[in-house]
């Protein structure tokens, strides 16, 4: 018995998903689907077919072709986004072969791609999916002032180009006590602030300079300074991680000073500072709401979330990036808990689906159960954010990859 | 309440907060852990005791009694945290593996905001440990974690006099280290069976050597670790691969002492050894596996795994491992993970107490015992629900209404650590 039970609980945590797993056509039942594109459907049922959602709506008015596999739970909802993870680099064991989140040979390293360091068949990954989380942003954390680049995953596939939904998402920095680590780091906020503008500015310079210099006189191609190009050019945002308040406001400072595109990350200290934060009209990545409260992040509470709403933020709800245990926390539970202090529950599910899903720019695939989008649900047994309450299933893209309850 | 606001309180509700009156809380659903739960119950506290507790038609309330109303609200027993870091504790330093001598309660920080937090979280007793980077870190001390000026206000006490505490060991990675730390699991056992056997002697010694002037020197480690071995103070031994759960049970078969498991990452695997061994288990609800390749294997079903065997289980904080304000979670995904609603929430509470040997005083609502409870507004493991307050001996040390609590309970300006972490914890090579 103690056999087959660890040999079950190993295969739920590293098998991958089944290559011949192939999209089929699923009816999915719901005594409640949160389809987060309206009110709530009451007995309804969500149709894929060949990976895409066909149908949504109360039963009675819609056809399901017999013979389709079907699904049925008290409770349906979008497939979850993560809105901000490190899963897949920041391996389960913690150990150095399997910790990719950041390098800090430099403090300053924009053109790491996310898509070279994702390891799509790290456990944690099948660990979320199986609480229903399908897409997670993902890839170079908080950790130097900027440590790479991020990219929008599912959480399917044996590897990354299987895996990956936009492969280079934005740019992650960060101010904060652990950029200030390391040899080559700067020592204090206001360095770390003059490193960034530096680099800003000679990238600008570099710009101007490729494009206006005859062939000979051109600087040679810089790979580092052309990925700040693309931040410089909003193709790509900055996603600054920053908690204490003097830090925000640097953050917004340093985003009018070059007129590039942010995402706000973690912002412990959002609640003294709401009014600058809500007129820069910047999206936030809050905290997990269940983050450690020491340190940078000593102010962190539990109605951040809440605190951002009611000033008319954009947010979403993230895991985060964690450097010991729990490696990985869970967004379904982050969310929760900001349910349980001040955000509704459609206000909450919305944090980990379609709000998080226009964030990222991906909400014309996911987010939200509607037709056209992709066929991404997670299935529940009860309320999704009690504790009690098990995830019975998760579809990505009509294939089922979780039927186990957890 | 943080202590200034204490001290307030002391001067604007001393008729309300006060432990030496008689108060009746009428009308919730009571959850006694020990005994039936109650629909529609009545506490009766009187002098910092419970001296009456049932159903609204069958207590009768003394006349002089204040009456609260908590109609719609559920009553349970403060909880019980085994494991907890709260209020800067330190142990052992680096200068050696063992440190029986070393006693937390010299160490904590009583005014610290993790104690506020702890009581936001329906904390009213902790096992307040050191570190786990040592293979013995100390002695631990068992606290009502109320206000206080000092450590005194806080220290629970035996009967002797002395003060409540455990023995806190580690085996696994966590105390390995270059010398003096040991490099091995056989190395670091080796150490802690050397000095059991020192200890054994030096008892023999002290009891056959009637002339004083002739016994040996006193060692105050040993006196701490003939206390272990008399079964007078119990072993919490942080421990996570299931090879190191046998190695404790081997050391608790030579040497007899009593032990808690603490964490346990791979207690499922072993747990028919240990029902068999008859040791409890103090575990931690951790949200995902790994972090450390000693807790690759944790799992959500460990308590139900542990329940089934026969084990008696206590869920712990580890704070800051966990956040003590979500302990009540801890139970709500044990259950999620097939434990008995019943044995869960005992897990919170009264087998906690057993474990600090504390059970006729605290961890359940009856009669008699300590007047420690929470007022929560709903199901206890429910999300939803919040701890409204929290009571020890009789007096209120938390009170969501008051803004001042509130912040603690929810986070904010001056409800969090100023320092980073303590490395103790935190790291790979600490705690958890």
């Amino acid at each position: 018995m103690k056999r087959a039970l660890f040999l079950c609980a190993a295969a739920a945590l590293v098998a991958p998903m089944s290559a011949e797993a192939t999209a089929q056509d699923l009816a999915i039942y719901g005594e409640t689907i949160h389809t987060m594109a309206g009110a709530p459907v009451k007995n309804g049922v969500v149709l894929i077919k060949s990976g895409k959602i066909t149908a949504v709506g109360p039963e009675s008015g819609i056809t399901v072709t017999p013979g389709i596999k079907t699904l049925r739970a008290k409770v349906v909802t979008p497939g979850l986004i993560d809105a901000h993870t490190a899963v897949g680099f920041t391996g389960w064991l913690n150990q150095p072969h399997d910790q990719d989140q950041f390098d800090r040979t430099e403090p300053v390293q924009p053109e790491l791609r996310a898509v070279d360091g994702y390891n799509a068949r790290d456990p944690l990954v099948a660990w979320v999916r199986s609480f229903g989380v399908t897409t997670i942003h993902t890839g170079h954390a908080a950790g130097p002032i900027i440590s790479g680049q991020t990219m929008i995953a599912k959480t399917r596939g044996e590897t990354v180009d299987e895996a990956v939904i936009v492969p280079s998402a934005m740019v992650a920095a960060h101010l904060g006590a652990s950029a200030r680590t390391g040899q080559k780091a700067p020592g204090t906020r206001a360095k770390s602030l003059a490193v960034l503008r530096a680099e800003l500015t000679r990238a600008a310079q570099y710009r101007t300079k490729r494009a206006n210099a005859t062939e000979a006189e051109r600087p040679e191609l810089n790979l580092r300074a052309e990925t700040l190009v693309s931040v410089l050019e909003g193709k790509l945002p900055l996603l600054i991680s920053v908690d204490t308040h003097q830090e925000i406001v640097a953050a917004l400072h340093l985003r009018e000073e070059f007129g590039i595109r942010v995402v706000l990350d973690s912002v412990a200290d959002a609640q003294l500072v709401l009014d600058p934060i809500r007129a820069a009209r910047v999206p936030v990545f809050v905290h997990p709401t269940m983050s450690r409260v020491s340190g940078d992040r000593q102010n962190a509470s539990f109605s951040t979330a809440s605190a951002l709403r009611a000033a008319g933020v954009p947010f979403a709800l993230q895991s985060g990036f964690e450097d010991y245990v729990p490696k990985t926390r869970v967004v379904l539970f982050e969310a929760a808990i900001a349910a349980a202090n001040g955000l509704t529950f459609d206000q909450a599910l919305g944090s980990i689906t379609i709000d998080a899903a226009k964030i990222l720019g991906v909400d014309a695939r996911v987010g939200s159960l509607e037709i056209g989008k992709d066929g991404d649900v997670a299935l529940y047994d009860g309320d999704p954010f009690e504790y009690t309450t098990h995830c019975i299933g998760v579809a990505i893209e009509g294939v089922l990859v979780n039927d186990q309850p957890r | 309440m943080n202590r200034l606001s204490s001290i307030a309180a002391v001067c604007l509700l001393a008729p309300l907060a006060s432990a030496g009156s008689t108060r009746a809380f009428v009308g919730a659903r009571i959850i006694p852990i020990v005994g039936a739960d109650i629909e529609r119950g009545t506490l009766v506290i009187t002098d910092g005791k419970i001296s009456a507790v049932g159903s609204v038609d069958d207590v009768v309330i003394p006349a002089d009694a204040e009456r609260i109303d908590v109609t719609g609200k559920v009553l349970m027993p403060g909880l019980v945290c085994t494991h907890s870091h709260v209020g800067q504790v330190e142990g052992g330093d680096d200068s050696a593996p063992l440190h029986p001598d070393v006693r937390a309660f010299d160490s904590i920080d009583v005014r610290h905001p993790s104690i506020q937090r702890a009581q936001a979280g329906g904390i009213t007793t902790a096992n307040i440990m050191p570190g786990s980077g040592l293979l013995m870190s100390g002695q631990t001390v068992y606290v009502k974690l109320k206000d206080g000026a000092s450590i005194d206000d806080l220290a629970i006490r035996n009967a002797d006099g002395s003060v409540a505490g455990g023995m806190k060991f580690a085996n696994g990675t966590n105390p390995q280290g270059s010398p003096p730390m040991p490099e091995t699991r056989a190395k670091g056992t080796a150490l802690v069976r050397e000095q059991f056997l020192r200890a054994q002697e030096y008892r023999a010694r002290r009891v056959a050597i009637t002339d004083p002037a002739k016994q040996p020197p006193r060692d105050l480690g040993l006196d701490a670790l003939v206390e272990v071995l008399e079964g007078k103070r119990v072993v919490h031994h942080h421990t996570h691969r299931h090879d190191d759960i046998l190695t404790i049970l081997r050391l608790k078969q030579e040497f007899g002492f009593r032990v808690v498991l603490h964490h346990v990452s791979e207690g499922w695997l072993v747990a028919d050894e240990i029902a068999r061994a008859a040791v409890p288990c103090s575990i931690i609800t951790v949200d995902s596996p790994g972090g450390k390749l000693e807790a690759a294997n944790l799992s959500f079903e460990t308590g139900a795994v542990l329940e089934r065997a026969g084990v008696l289980v206590a869920y712990h904080t580890d704070d800051p491992i966990t956040d003590s304000r979500l302990f009540l979670r801890s139970a709500g995904i044990g259950v999620r993970a097939g434990m008995t609603r019943k044995n869960a929430l005992f897990a919170l509470t009264m087998a906690g107490a057993i474990m600090l040997d504390l059970d006729r005083r605290i961890g359940s609502l009856e009669a008699g015992k300590d007047a420690d409870f929470i007022v929560l507004s709903g199901d206890p493991l429910s999300v939803y629900t919040h701890v409204e307050q929290t009571w020890i001996d009789g007096g209120r040390v938390f009170d969501r209404a008051d803004p001042k609590d509130l912040r603690f309970a929810q986070g904010g300006e001056g409800a969090g650590d100023r320092d980073q972490l303590d490395a103790c914890c935190l790291k790979p090579g600490g705690d958890s």
